[in-house]
């Protein structure tokens, strides 16, 4: 009886715990729901589309699909934004589409436990905490827990056709 | 295995059924009918009952069984046809369809109008043969089953025997000496669940008799009388189990004596009996009406004599169904799930992508090296074969027009009908083909704009002959290509539309209009939401929804809808569809170091401007002058922030091109050659993006994006308006000023 008490508890326990692709942007750590990542490539053959807004470098062929491509780094008014060998691209899928984005780097998979999820502050105009699904705090680290759906399909990011155009 | 698995098959092969039939009875001409479209109808009324009573579609098989014997009246010549009753039976296949549509989404059917159906063709039946439709009796209740009604039984079954032909009569008799009888089958089902059991019995009761059955899961034993073969029951039983599972025997004659198997007879002969008597009228009935019909009906009859025939006839049409139903499609075409296609065509793009990129790399081999002639050769093979296959499977997809056209004759005659109008309908451009995601998504847009033509376009026949026009009103749809696009028309001979009219509609809807607005403008308020000038809201239209959703459908595939209306002369009505899944022939070319695709069914000619035909118009406005016309020049590094590209126009290269009816002049730095490229859809996962169409993959697997010409020019014609406002201190600017 105990047993199935305590296989429970750790079922109901491993739900909540949620694991988060961490990666880099400039120096800061963010990270995003692993199970929205698709696969991780490099920064490669972009093509700009014009009158786009800077944030969206292009679009890129990921074998046979044309997909677009944001960096974060110029969403999040990130200094230096270079392109060089460890760039790379986070292919994530997000409401029936796939979009890449561009980051610093990649560093590794978190597990993170309910407690580890704090609320996120009221931010400036940059990010809004609504595009937050919290801060990790892990030993000395703090990881900005970027909620992607959201992020994505906001209007702001002018990936997805607002409905109301029509 | 489930019987359930078979229920689509069932749903898409009757479906088709359905549609033959009304086909069918579209054309039929009512004064002259032909007896082979009446058999056409017989058979698809009946090939759906003998489905439906197979997988227990019950209130589906008796509308059918009704519906079946009323036409059977009609191909012998009994029922003599009316346009109304012509209608009636439209109106029967409707409904068929609705029950179809409700077993399909595995609820059960209206029973209101299944009611009503059945007791309209009774009364058909009644009315005009004084003939009573006797299975029909008590069909709506529960069960045709029922049975007993001896009132009504009788007279069908003299008829049948009467009308059957006097030779069919004497060989069924001579045979019956040979035959004895029937047959005593003992069919063993091994490792049969209760619930497929349960299913195969009422099967095998329907092939023959059930005289008894016994046994449990392992081995169910069930002895079957009948005339039936092994090999029938066999081919029957392997819809719904293995052919391992089952076991046939001939079961011991004692089993079989003629004492024991006549009262079996009996009872079940009255249980049957209604349905069985109008079956075997039906079955009579076939070889007179001297159709090559008779699917082997007739000579199975001839092993009974004729009493017994009656109860055992039923059975056949559950029976015989399966061998033909299952073949007939398959000699001709088979059924693939349209994903299973579009992921052949993104494959074969795929492959031809990689195929121009090997044969980017072969071309830049250093052509010394030994070897490399062959190697070029295999390339080259591998081109054309490539090509052959990516057209091969693209036409897979493709499905000519005719199949969004069919359903309107249907449309129009009912419409008419309903509107006590003379309309003809004329169909031009069938086999224009059209990639079937579209012809799916068009039907709905371009009934709703038939509809408009005859409800508002065409007017009353008296009108018309007042007016001097021929009493029938003439609606055209036709469809072709015009460059890479699809145009489809619908065009009437009607009253046109009324510019005042709309005009003054428009302002009590507090639309915002003016006099002077020009007519495309004018005509292009009916597409506004709520917009309706009809006086009265009919059951055709009038209601004022309607029009936006057709040009916001059309919008969403990427089209758009054109209207030219003179007064008194008609109305014509163009959709012009892209080609989104499509391989579109392209001229590729350079600005800067990027390049783009134009379509090639664009592109007129191209040439060096000269700096005397460029002349500057009201400030940033540049024209050219192309043999005596002026062109609008749209360069394209301007429009689309093209770093390094070359600036000054006479270096430049000028491709004229043409989009909905209008010239421009693109400036370009290089023109790179002609390519056949995959059209990509870049709303997948981006968004429309002004002045691009789509996108495609180049030979190296970089994107290029596929320019639209009046996109471009829109866009070109914004961004100018955009900059001389940004010259001036703007509201937009301070507003954005203010925002951040």
């Amino acid at each position: 009886m105990s047993q199935t008490n305590n296989d429970a508890v750790q079922a109901a326990s491993e739900a909540e715990n949620r694991e988060f692709l961490v990666f880099s942007l400039g120096e800061e750590e963010y990270a995003i729901d692993i199970l929205k990542v698709q696969e991780i490539r490099g920064y490669e053959n972009v093509t700009r589309i014009a009158n786009a807004p800077d944030f969206i470098k292009g679009v890129t062929n990921l074998r046979g699909v044309i997909v677009p491509i944001v960096d974060l780094r110029i969403k999040f008014n990130l200094d230096s934004v270079e392109y060089g060998g460890q760039t790379v691209v986070i292919v994530v899928n997000v409401a029936d589409r796939i979009v890449g984005i561009v980051v610093d780097g990649v560093s590794d998979v978190m597990t993170l436990t309910p407690e580890q999820i704090k609320p996120a502050p009221e931010f400036g105009v940059t990010l809004s905490s609504d595009f937050l699904n919290g801060l990790g705090s892990l030993e000395d680290r703090m990881l900005v827990l970027v909620d992607i759906d959201k992020l994505l399909t906001s209007e702001e990011m002018a990936l997805v056709e607002s409905t109301r155009d029509s | 295995m489930d019987i359930t698995d078979f229920f689509d098959t069932f749903f898409e092969e009757a479906e088709e059924l359905l549609a033959d039939m009304e086909q069918h009875l579209l054309d039929l001409d009512v004064d002259d009918p032909d007896g082979e479209q009446l058999n056409a109808i017989f058979r698809a009324a009946h090939s759906i009952k003998g489905g439906a009573g197979t997988f227990g579609f019950n209130v589906l098989q008796k509308t059918t069984h009704i519906f079946e014997n009323l036409l059977d009246y009609a191909r012998n010549g009994e029922l003599a046809l009316r346009t109304d009753l012509v209608d009636t039976f439209l109106e029967a296949k409707d409904i068929m369809h609705d029950q179809l549509n409700a077993y399909r989404s595995e609820e059960e059917p209206d029973h209101d109008a299944f009611v009503r159906i059945c007791q309209t063709l009774q009364q058909i039946a009644l009315d005009e043969i004084g003939a009573e439709l006797e299975a029909a009796k008590g069909a709506p209740i529960a069960n045709a089953s029922s049975g007993g009604d001896s009132g009504s039984k009788a007279p069908a079954e003299s008829g049948a025997a009467s009308e059957a032909p006097k030779e069919s009569k004497s060989e069924a008799g001579g045979e019956a000496g040979d035959g004895e009888g029937d047959t005593h089958l003992k069919v063993a089902l091994l490792d049969v669940g209760e619930k497929d059991r349960t299913l195969l019995v009422e099967e095998l009761d329907q092939l023959g008799h059930v005289i008894e059955q016994s046994g449990d899961e392992k081995r169910y034993e069930v002895t079957l009388s009948g005339n039936t073969s092994a090999d029938d029951i066999e081919a029957v039983m392997c819809f719904i189990i293995e052919p391992e599972q089952i076991e046939i025997t001939d079961a011991a004659p004692a089993e079989s004596a003629a004492g024991e198997s006549a009262p079996e007879h009996d009872s079940s002969a009255s249980s049957d009996q209604t349905a069985a008597a109008s079956e075997a009228q039906g079955s009579a009935s076939e070889p007179q009406s001297a159709s090559p019909a008779p699917e082997a009906a007739p000579a199975k009859e001839n092993d009974k004599t004729p009493a017994q025939s009656q109860p055992d006839s039923p059975p056949k049409a559950p029976k015989k169904k399966p061998k033909p139903k299952k073949k007939a499609p398959e000699s001709t075409s088979i059924r693939v799930s349209v994903d299973k296609v579009d992921q052949i065509i993104n494959l074969v793009g795929e492959l031809i992508i990689t195929q121009s990129m090997l044969d980017q790399t072969v071309s830049d081999l250093d052509d010394q090296s030994v070897g490399n002639s062959s190697l070029q050769n295999g390339m080259s093979l591998l081109q054309r074969n490539a090509r052959d296959l990516q057209e091969a499977v693209m036409s897979i997809r493709m499905i000519p027009m005719e199949f969004v056209f069919s359903r309107f004759p249907r449309v129009v005659r009912d419409t008419a009908g309903k509107l006590e109008k003379d309309i003809e309908l004329v169909t031009e451009g069938k086999s224009t083909e059209l990639d079937k995601s579209l012809v799916e998504r068009i039907t709905d847009p371009l009934t709703h704009l038939v509809r408009n033509s005859l409800d508002h376009g065409i007017e009353m026949p008296d009108d018309r002959e007042a007016v001097g026009k021929p009493r029938t009103g003439q609606l055209t749809l036709s469809a072709r290509h015009q460059g890479g696009n699809i145009l489809i028309e619908v065009k009437d001979d009607g009253a046109g539309m009324d510019r005042e009219v709309l005009l003054k509609k428009a302002r009590e809807n507090g639309l915002n209009v003016s006099d002077t607005m020009p007519d495309e403008d004018v005509w292009q308020l009916i597409f506004a939401p709520g917009f309706s000038t009809s006086a009265e809201v009919t059951d055709v239209s009038g209601r004022g929804v309607g029009m936006d959703v057709v040009k916001r459908n059309i919008q969403a595939m990427g089209g758009r809808v054109e209207i030219q209306s003179k007064m008194g002369e008609g109305t014509n009505t163009s959709i012009v569809l892209p080609l989104t899944l499509a391989i579109l022939d392209g001229m590729s070319i350079k600005v800067g170091e990027e390049t783009f695709i134009l379509p090639l069914s664009a592109v007129l000619e191209s040439l060096q401007p000269a700096k005397e035909d460029m002349y500057a118009m009201a400030g940033d406005d540049v024209v050219l002058k192309v043999r005596d016309e002026y062109l609008p020049v749209i360069a394209i590094h301007e429009v689309f922030d093209v770093e390094g590209a070359i600036t000054d126009p006479t270096r430049s290269i000028a491709v004229i091109v043409q989009g909905e009816g209008r010239r421009y002049a693109l400036l370009v730095d290089e023109l790179l050659g002609q390519r056949q490229v995959v059209v990509k859809n870049l709303e997948d996962n981006y968004r429309k993006v002004p002045g691009v169409s789509a996108a495609t993959i180049l030979g190296d697997g970089s994107v290029s994006l596929i320019l639209d010409i009046t996109g471009l020019h829109r866009l070109s014609r914004a961004r100018k308006e955009a900059g001389n406002h940004a010259n001036q201190p703007t509201p937009v600017l301070s507003k954005e000023a203010e925002s951040s």
